[in-house]
């Protein structure tokens, strides 16, 4: 063995530069990375910072205090709350239908539920406007029985369910497709029920995917921009989320108040950023 | 169901996922076919072909095509350097790349118009050593897009350059190979495929990509209105017809041009023997 391997190992030793980058081209593409990255994203996150406190933490509080501020905010974690849970609940019955089983049309399926990512969010929100509009499709009946979707808060639900329906499925679909189902069977097979199985076999294995995936939902359904404009009519203090609440401040010269709201969102994103950082590390410990 | 499966709730799950699947998406998605359909043919070719319409089109596709260039060109330099070299803050560099996921994009909208107006920190500098204004112009729009187009790229090619085999690289070296060599003829075409799904993933994102863009774009029809805008103004004068003509075209293209793309990615894997 050590015969055949010598001379191989002789002709690369011989060739260092042809697996290694020289010093110079590091030290060049570090410089140009961090560059780029730090015009595009250190560069925006430290504006969000500075703008929302210049005039002072005070201002900051009173743009935060603002009624139609705080119903904003109230609005935003409510659609949080009803979407989320329902898009986790249906990551995981589809990761488990798409990766525990064979069936015809998994493809197919598999492609649909990746399917409003590719969907503009203007589109996502039309569509719900064509649906229950005034001159929608069950417009004159939900008119006739006095229920508003459209310009109220089951429509704004509506849409950031749409838009945020992939993201748990996504995680999951790939990690238990890897995992394989040898576990799992060895639980059924000793005698544990389905769900006893589920939660003591499955749950424990894709927890940090999942949590992965609830926090990637979350971030997105709080902070839904295009879909919600679109169902959402911005009516102040009713259906204004916290990011069409930045926008009307925005287009009103109340730069303040527009990033005091928008460094609550920036904060959510950092938040999310740090919890996802820490879920890799301890992954990457174990 | 295949073998002799005993994994259970196959009808539940699958159940569960065919109907919220079907409410949640298929449904609400297949009005605006069915709506498209209350159009004939001349008033949908009269709609499109509207100049305005075709303006907005142009701006989004240009831009949209531009900005994910650019960022496939940055995010591969990005993902290199953050595989194969040690550097300080490497991890902190790491974890920000999600930064434009994680940032809701009317945020994003405001932040970078606010650096790139021209009193801004970096449109300051830019008019007067270049002389060229980027906020409130269709420059503007690529910007935008490249910053939200950054993680797409980064995170589809990262996975691909960490499983490389470094044996590829040894055997080529082993055989004489110098190091542009090892990258042209080997590290490239394998990456080239992960490098292709970022750079569709971050188009079809900037084409229809709305909050990030219209604080920055300035939004005038003609030169810097892009078609979500469009599809919204038309909305907003209630003209439902308008809107659902300009929507369909834009969700066809994007479909036509993700499954060319697609096919495309299917030719480069199998053409290097990847499949």
């Amino acid at each position: 063995m050590n015969v055949v391997q010598l001379p191989v190992a002789k002709l690369v030793a011989r060739q260092p530069q042809a697996l290694q980058d020289p010093d110079w081209l590091r030290w060049s593409l570090v410089t140009i990375a961090v560059c780029f990255i730090g015009l595009f994203i250190c560069l925006p996150l430290g504006l969000v910072i500075v703008k929302a406190f210049s005039k002072g933490l005070e201002a900051y509080w009173a743009a935060l205090a603002e009624p139609d501020t705080l119903a904003a905010l109230r609005l935003t974690l409510l659609t949080a709350a009803v979407t989320v849970p329902l898009n986790t609940i249906f990551g995981v019955a589809a990761a488990w239908a798409v990766t525990r089983f064979d069936f015809k049309g998994k493809s197919l399926l598999t492609t649909l539920i990746d399917l409003p990512f590719s969907v503009s969010p203007v589109i996502s929100g039309l569509i719900f406007v064509l649906l229950f509009g005034a001159e929608g499709w069950f417009g004159s009946w939900l008119i006739e029985h006095d229920i508003k979707i459209i310009f109220a808060t089951p429509g704004i639900i509506l849409a950031t369910l749409f838009i945020t329906f992939p993201f748990v499925a996504r995680q999951l679909i790939p990690l238990m497709q890897e995992m394989g189902s040898q576990e799992e069977e060895a639980a059924l097979s000793l005698g544990a029920s389905g769900w006893r199985t589920f939660w003591s076999v499955t749950l424990p294995n894709i927890k940090w995917a999942l949590l992965y995936g609830v926090l990637l939902c979350n971030a997105r359904a709080m902070g839904e921009f295009g879909a919600v404009s679109v169902v959402s009519g911005h009516i102040r203090g009713l259906t204004n989320t916290l990011p069409l609440h930045v926008e009307v401040n925005y287009n009103e010269y109340n730069i303040v108040g527009a990033f005091a709201s928008a460094s609550i969102l920036a904060a959510l994103a950092i938040l999310t950023l740090i919890l996802k950082t820490t879920l890799e590390w301890q992954q990457a410990r174990r | 169901m295949s073998q002799s499966n005993i994994m259970p709730g196959f009808k539940l799950t699958i159940g569960f996922t065919v109907v919220y699947l079907s409410l949640v998406v298929l449904i609400p998605l297949s009005t605006l076919v069915f709506q498209s359909f209350r159009l004939n043919w001349e008033d949908y070719v009269h709609i499109i072909s509207n100049k305005r319409v075709l303006s907005s089109f142009r701006v989004s596709f240009t831009a949209a095509l531009i900005a994910s260039l650019i960022a496939s060109f940055f995010g591969f330099i990005v993902a290199w350097v953050l595989v194969r070299y040690e550097f300080f803050g490497k991890r902190i560099f790491h974890a920000l790349i999600d930064f434009p996921f994680a940032l809701p994009t009317a945020v994003a909208g405001i932040v970078l118009a606010t650096i790139f107006q021209p009193s801004g920190l970096l449109g300051k500098l830019l008019i007067d050593t270049f002389g060229v204004q980027v906020a409130f112009k269709p420059l503007g729009i690529v910007m935008a897009l490249i910053f939200i187009s950054i993680p797409f790229v980064v995170r589809t090619v990262e996975p691909v350059l960490l499983e490389f085999e470094a044996s590829m690289e040894e055997a080529g070296a082993s055989l004489g190979a110098t190091r542009l060599q090892v990258f042209n003829k080997i590290i490239f075409p394998n990456v080239f495929p992960a490098l292709l799904t970022g750079f569709a993933l971050a188009f079809a994102r900037g084409v229809g990509e709305y909050g990030s863009v219209i604080f920055i774009a300035g939004n005038l029809p003609y030169v810097s209105e892009i078609v979500p805008l469009l599809i919204v103004t038309k909305l907003e004068q209630f003209d439902i017809e308008g809107a659902t003509a300009i929507a369909l075209t834009m969700l066809v293209i994007s479909f036509l041009l993700l499954f060319l793309i697609n096919l495309l990615q299917y030719w480069v894997r199998k053409r290097s023997g990847q499949l």
